[in-house]
């Protein structure tokens, strides 16, 4: 993976007595999707808006392109940012509201009609914003996001209140925009609105990150490396199972749950001791499993190939 | 994907930080960009025209005075009437002036000395009713402060004539004066049996030298005055005047000066040997109030003259109250409150609708932000302001004129005074106002502080009274209402210079340093929590 393009690093910050960051740190690596997932109130929007330096942490630091947000030259042309879809004046038209934009950045009024393009808001563009439904505002905000052609993207529970049919284009957006290079950022509350489409997950939870790792990764951790057997001959399996130095538990009459073992030599030991059994299968957890066990138990993971980042 | 956008680059390290002229731009698009404000802004120059239109329209001049009609109650309305105002002289150097006194004299050819001791200065308050003419039938004794008696030197009788004169005054001492508005005081202390006083005037060429004396010996030269283009034959003579008196009503007492006048020594030569009484400025046509046209007569070697009057600036409300900024104000108050309300939501919607966290992305440094926001809406409230004032004005005086107003006259640099006086009033209000947004980020509390703080001060100044007026109009918002202030204040008149009466209790500029001084402080405390509070 290339260099990180946002860097948190040990952000902390209390409103009040309330602790809302609590040494997050986290990387984010262009050319994927990376999915920021906790719980309502774990932190994930302090941490966008500190990225964005619109909140000032109390400790630690964000960069962006190696720099503070407030350092950015033309920042809309690093960073493309939707943090609130309803953050629109009602009477101004959406065209007139990428227009400002696109003023404060010295961009050509052609760009906002280009991405207005991009994002199939065309005729509505010249309505006021007042009116538009919540994908219309979604899809405008993201045109904002796009405007200054950024190579990187932050997206703050982008898919609240989108149909069907605009989850299916946001995603197919924000892989394309992975594929082209650019880091993408994309905090939720629900795994599931992920699963099919971050790279990379970092899941976040009172203030803090629990696991930072590839889906793959995290299923895999999840499940435990668990392998179910099912045979009639629970016992006699549990016993080959261990005596090849293995830990295996009997579940009930004809299952038996094998630990540190792929499924591949499973069968092989079992044949060896010519144990008949009829299924060998390696337990996968669900996202949303994983989701859940590590915000409910809030247990900490960090797969090896991201323990850089924990300083 | 469908996406146009290239693959992205890597941020280079562009020296081209976005210039604050794009974050001009941005404010200014987003100011445009709202229907509502643009029209707000429009209709409060509208508004402003419209009310100076409707003050100035309802104020009609013309009355009646004299005695009334006979078989008619006292009450009745005198037989004398007019439509218009009456007359108002024009000093020399275009003033509005009041030059209406007893005059006995001698035309003077070339250069010469009047000299003549003042032995007494006695006088009269009128006490009647205000509905009759003043006459010397209803008065109690009583010498205003600043009636004159003295010697004169002017080149012609006409009212508004340059003049310069030595006089004894009611309790202002021995004053020489000239051309409406120079004062230069001598001797102090009234005039007594035991405390005469000698006055002397030189003339020569077009220096006038005035001189007192406590003894007729020893003189001493109080003040000269240059009339440039005096004539070779001038008029010389005694006067006698005394001003309206405020002492006992706002509308004023006309009053009525004594004196008795010995040693009348003409050094020069006289173009004729008769000497001629003329009562100057008293006619019914004439707006200055006095009692009576006064009387001269010589009892032995002496002469006693009795006059009624002033030479001085004039001064509201003897003159009739308009000025070229008298129909504005409520117009210009309206255009205010509007303008608080669309500058106040310039900011305050933003954080409204969280559209300020946009912002702040777009340009992290808030202070820019801040201060963009600022001038868009400075320089439009500007022109809003100064706008409607350009068309109010002349509108207003024209008005004015039309139905029959005095409007005191004002020089071009006075109206242009007013109009970019006004458009900074709003300009200030704005920038005030929209920090005052940034700090309390609702806007129905950022709106109502702002009225309170920078229009209530206005509309409360114009009902109170007294002190607490011009305290209001001095160390307040309303402050920057001074800039309006077209009569200049005299120090040689006893009048109510209140702001009713068009007197504003600062230089205008000052006025507007006050108000400036609001907007610097809204400003820093915006500035200070912007950077400190998280967006």
């Amino acid at each position: 993976m290339s260099e990180p393009i946002i860097e948190v690093t040990d952000l902390h910050k209390r409103f009040g007595s309330a602790v809302a960051l609590d040494g997050m740190t986290f990387t984010v690596a262009p050319g994927r999707v990376t999915g920021f997932v906790g719980p309502n109130g774990a932190g994930k929007s302090t941490t966008i808006r500190v990225i964005l330096g619109l909140d000032a942490p109390d400790e630690g630091t964000a960069l962006v392109c190696g720099q503070p947000y407030q350092h950015l030259q033309r920042p809309l042309n690093q960073v493309g940012a939707l943090v609130d879809a309803a953050a629109l004046q009602p009477s101004r038209t959406g065209r007139n509201h990428l227009l400002w934009m696109a003023r404060s950045q010295d961009m050509p009024t052609s760009r906002v009609d280009e991405v207005i393009e991009l994002v199939g808001l065309g005729s509505a563009a010249r309505r006021k914003a007042g009116g538009y439904s919540l994908g219309m505002r979604q899809r405008l905000g993201i045109a904002a996001a796009l405007l200054g052609d950024p190579p990187v993207i932050i997206m703050d529970e982008p898919f609240n209140g989108m149909d069907p049919e605009g989850i299916i284009w946001m995603r197919r957006l924000l892989h394309s925009m992975a594929v082209e290079g650019r880091a993408i950022l994309v905090s939720s509350h629900l795994m599931s609105e992920l699963q099919d489409m971050a790279d990379h997950v970092l899941v976040i939870g009172r203030g803090k990150v629990l696991a930072d790792a590839s889906v793959d990764e995290l299923i895999a951790h999840a499940s435990g490396d668990q392998v179910l057997v099912r045979t009639s001959a629970a016992s006699e399996a549990a016993g080959a199972l261990q005596r090849a130095g293995n830990a295996a538990r009997v579940i009930d009459g004809n299952t038996i749950s094998v630990s540190g073992l792929e499924a591949q030599h499973i069968v092989e030991v079992l044949s060896q001791a010519q144990i008949p059994f009829s299924e060998v299968t390696a337990q996968r957890a669900s996202l949303e499993d994983v989701y859940l066990q590590l915000t409910s138990g809030e247990a900490e993971f960090r797969a090896s190939s991201d323990r850089k980042a924990q300083s | 994907m469908t996406s146009s956008t290239s693959p992205p680059s890597r941020p280079t390290n562009d020296p081209r930080r976005e210039g604050f002229g794009s974050v001009l731009r941005s404010e200014w698009t987003k100011l445009r960009t709202v229907r509502g404000w643009v029209i707000g802004l429009v209709a409060a120059a509208v508004l402003c025209v419209a009310f100076t239109f409707v003050v100035g329209h309802g104020n009609q001049e013309g009355g009646c005075t004299g005695p009334p009609p006979p078989g008619s109650g006292p009450n009745s309305p005198g037989t004398n009437c007019y439509t218009g105002h009456p007359f108002v002289p024009t000093g020399p150097n275009g003033e509005a002036v009041a030059d209406s006194y007893r005059l006995v004299e001698q035309p003077l050819s070339g250069n010469g000395t009047l000299t003549a001791q003042v032995t007494s200065l006695t006088g009269l308050i009128w006490t009647g009713p205000a509905n009759i003419a003043p006459s010397l039938a209803h008065t109690k004794p009583g010498l205003a402060a600043w009636a004159k008696a003295g010697i004169l030197v002017t080149p012609s009788t006409h009212q508004g004539s340059p003049y310069a004169a030595i006089m004894a005054t009611g309790s202002h001492g021995i004053r020489w004066q000239y051309n409406y508005t120079h004062d230069r005081p001598g001797l102090p202390g009234a005039i007594t049996n035991s405390a005469p006083r000698w006055l002397r005037l030189t003339r020569t060429g077009d220096t006038l030298t005035g001189y007192d004396s406590a003894n007729g010996r020893t003189w001493h030269e109080i003040g000269t005055a240059n009339l440039a283009g005096l004539p070779a034959s001038v008029i010389l003579g005694l006067f006698v005047t005394s001003p309206v008196s405020f002492q006992r009503s706002s509308s004023g007492a006309p009053t009525q000066a004594t004196a008795t006048f010995d040693h009348v020594t003409l050094n020069g030569r006289a173009v004729s040997d008769v000497r001629q009484s003329h009562s100057i400025g008293t006619g019914s046509q004439d707006y200055y109030p006095t009692l009576g046209t006064g009387s001269a007569h010589r009892p032995g070697n002496t002469f006693v003259l009795s006059g009624s009057g002033d030479i001085a600036l004039a001064v509201n409300p003897l003159a009739g109250g308009d000025t070229a900024s008298s129909s504005l104000w409520f117009g210009l108050i309206a255009a205010l409150i509007v303008t608080i309300v669309v500058a106040t939501m310039f900011i305050t919607v933003e954080y409204r609708r969280g559209l300020i966290r946009t912002t702040f992305t777009a340009t992290p440094q808030r202070t820019s932000v801040l201060v963009a926001k600022a001038a868009v809406i400075g320089v439009v409230a500007f022109v809003v302001g100064a706008l409607a004032a350009a068309v109010g004005v002349p509108l207003g005086m024209h008005v004015l004129n039309g139905n029959g107003n005095y409007v005191f006259p004002t020089t071009t640099l006075t109206e242009v005074r007013i109009i970019a006086g006004s458009g900074v009033l709003l300009a200030l209000t704005a920038v005030a106002v929209l920090a005052l947004g940034a700090i309390l980020r609702k806007s129905a509390s950022a709106i109502t502080t702002g009225v309170l703080v920078f229009a209530l001060p206005y509309l409360l100044g114009q009902l109170l009274s007294g002190s607490a007026q011009e305290w209001l109009f001095r160390v307040t918002p309303a402050a920057g209402f001074d800039v309006l202030g077209v009569l200049p204040h005299s120090a040689q008149v006893d009048y109510p210079s209140t702001i009713a009466n068009g007197y504003y209790p600062l230089a205008p500029w000052a006025g507007l340093v006050v108000l400036c001084a609001y907007a610097a402080l809204a400003l820093g405390t915006a500035t200070f929590l912007l950077r400190r509070r998280d967006a």
